[in-house]
């Protein structure tokens, strides 16, 4: 079998970062194993620009921005099979796979990364009522043919979930000449970014029905109609309020799921509310040796955190590699109740921290003129005043070590209501 | 006259409100913006309300090349009522690879001084 220091799988843009974050610190032998004809995974089918302000300063485009890691990748000569599919990932880090240039492979890898992404949830995920007719796809389906391929996926459309995809498919659908009749959203809130409501649906006219909801789909080879209701506070259609729209389209934007079958075959346990795996602060996962990172751990907002937390992995991969990491007692960080949905990295290791800790999560709800509230083993140690909270937006906040070091069990955060003076 | 509008320089979203006039030219003079919490939101509708501007992305038509298309944008924002002539004129366009980032695929797009170029390599 043969024997690697590190083997990354996906080559998307956390793929990508990790293996340059573990070259620049000193590791040799990487394999990257990449799905794809090519590596920059999702990146390459978002023409749309907005990426890279935080990494590079500038707008780019999402091939623009995946040339410039592929660039990097090349120039520093890191192995990457094009092609290869993962079949099984175990716990002592062997891994086999398949590729049209190799056959079928294994490989002992001394530390692995995952960093394989996350799915689009399906009609089936949300079971709409119905006839199963041709014309629904997900909204990443019909980026990657109109985008890669140059297939119109129809000509009267209609799109449900506002997030981010959504609303951008709803742009590029209206710019090839379809006619974009609406885009419909379960919840009385968007959750893509204002920006996208503005230059994508305002811009041209297109409708956002809040509160809204397809409850029925009508066709036999091709989608003839879809019945749109509205919802109550309950999310359940109310009756009465149906109305339909001849279209033969429907998009579907309903969220995404970090795609995890590798980590659970090698025993990783995985966080019920991310559905990524559970991480220290070093983006090491339940099994040693192996990190994740990017949309495989938790689902971002954007790509420039993807390719932050990808460098991470790497630059902790290389750690692990090198030094290792001495046994050293850890504590929990996690919601102190249900106002936040999630807190990452889930267990952090106090006493062996060389640089802060950068705990990202997620409110449940959406908050405005708020304090975040951290609490050390219950008591409230820290408050910051945040003017608007968001699920659809990813917060930060970074504790150094020594706020660390005297926390016995948990770190909690929660949102507590109006402000209180923090001394 | 006011005009609404949702500032889109960040994520908190202000809703701006602009209090507006129309002068004898009928150019729009706008006298007054409230509703943002910084500077950005009053030069944001300032910018949105007399001369509204949008960057464009899209693909032409690649023939030889690993995918059928090639994403192009605008090298500079152009103005939002010609968003439709430059796409006209973008799918009128076909190119044959190699191409690289950045080359021009269509100069001087509807005489608006801003270039059609490649937003990837391919």
């Amino acid at each position: 079998m043969n024997t690697c220091d590190l083997v990354i799988i996906g080559g998307g843009s956390a793929g990508m970062a990790a293996a340059i974050g573990a070259y620049k610190s000193g590791i040799r032998d990487i394999l990257i194993l990449e799905r794809d004809a090519e590596p920059g995974g999702i990146l390459l089918q978002c023409i749309h620009n907005g990426f890279g302000l935080h990494t590079f300063g500038e707008e780019l485009t999402g091939p623009s921005y995946a040339e410039r890691f592929t660039g990097q990748i090349n120039e520093l000569g890191i192995r990457c099979v094009t092609g290869a599919l993962v079949l099984h990932l175990r716990a002592d880090k062997t891994l086999d796979y398949i590729s049209p240039q190799t056959g079928y492979r294994q490989v002992k890898a001394r530390a692995v990364i995952l960093a394989m992404g996350c799915r689009e949830r399906p009609r089936g995920a949300i079971g709409i009522p119905g006839t199963r007719p041709a014309g629904i796809w997900t909204a990443g389906t019909a980026q990657r043919y109109l985008n890669l391929d140059g297939i119109m996926p129809g000509r009267r459309v209609f799109i449900l979930g506002s997030g981010d995809i959504g609303l951008i498919m709803a742009r590029r659908m209206t710019l090839e000449g379809a006619q974009v009749l609406g885009v419909a959203e379960l919840m009385p809130y968007s959750n893509g970014l204002q920006r996208n409501i503005k230059q994508c649906l305002e811009d041209f006219d297109i409708p956002l029905f809040l509160s809204h909801t397809v409850t029925d789909i009508r066709g036999q080879e091709r989608l003839r109609e879809i019945v749109l209701s509205r919802v109550d506070e309950n999310r359940r259609p109310i009756p009465g309020t149906e109305r339909s729209f001849a279209v033969d389209t429907l998009l579907l934007s309903v969220g995404l799921v970090p795609e995890n079958y590798l980590s659970e075959e090698a025993g990783i346990v995985l966080h019920p509310r991310t559905r990524g795996p559970l991480v220290d602060e070093a983006l090491q996962t339940t099994v040693p040796g192996i990190f994740a990172c990017g949309n495989v751990l938790h689902v971002h907002d954007l790509v420039d955190f993807v390719s932050a937390e990808g460098t991470q992995a790497g630059e902790s991969a290389a750690r692990y590699l090198t030094d290792g990491f001495a046994d050293s007692r850890s504590i929990l960080a996690a919601p102190a109740d249900r106002t936040i949905g999630y807190v990452l990295p889930q267990t952090v290791h106090p006493d062996r921290l060389d640089k802060p800790v950068e705990f990202k999560f997620r409110v449940a709800d959406a908050y405005r003129n708020v304090t975040l509230q951290v609490l050390k083993d219950g008591q409230v140690y820290k408050e910051i005043r945040k003017r608007v909270l968001l699920p659809a937006e990813m917060e930060k906040l970074t504790l150094k070590k020594d706020d660390l070091l005297d926390v016995k069990q948990e770190l909690a955060f929660r949102i507590a209501a109006g402000h209180i003076d923090a001394s | 006259m006011k005009k609404e509008l949702t500032c889109i320089i960040c994520p908190m979203g202000c809703r701006l409100e602009a209090d507006c006039e129309t002068t004898e030219n009928g150019a729009l003079a706008i006298r007054s913006v409230t509703g943002n919490t910084c500077p950005r939101g009053e030069r944001y509708a300032r910018a949105e309300l007399s001369y509204p501007e949008r960057t464009v992305t899209s693909t032409v038509v690649l023939q030889g090349g690993r995918y059928r298309r090639l994403p192009v944008i605008t090298s500079a924002p152009i103005p939002k009522d010609r968003i439709f002539d430059v796409m006209e004129e973008i799918r009128a366009v076909s190119v044959c690879a190699p191409v690289k980032i950045h080359d021009i695929i269509i100069e001087n797009v509807c005489g608006l001084g801003v270039n059609i170029i490649a937003s990837r390599s391919l």
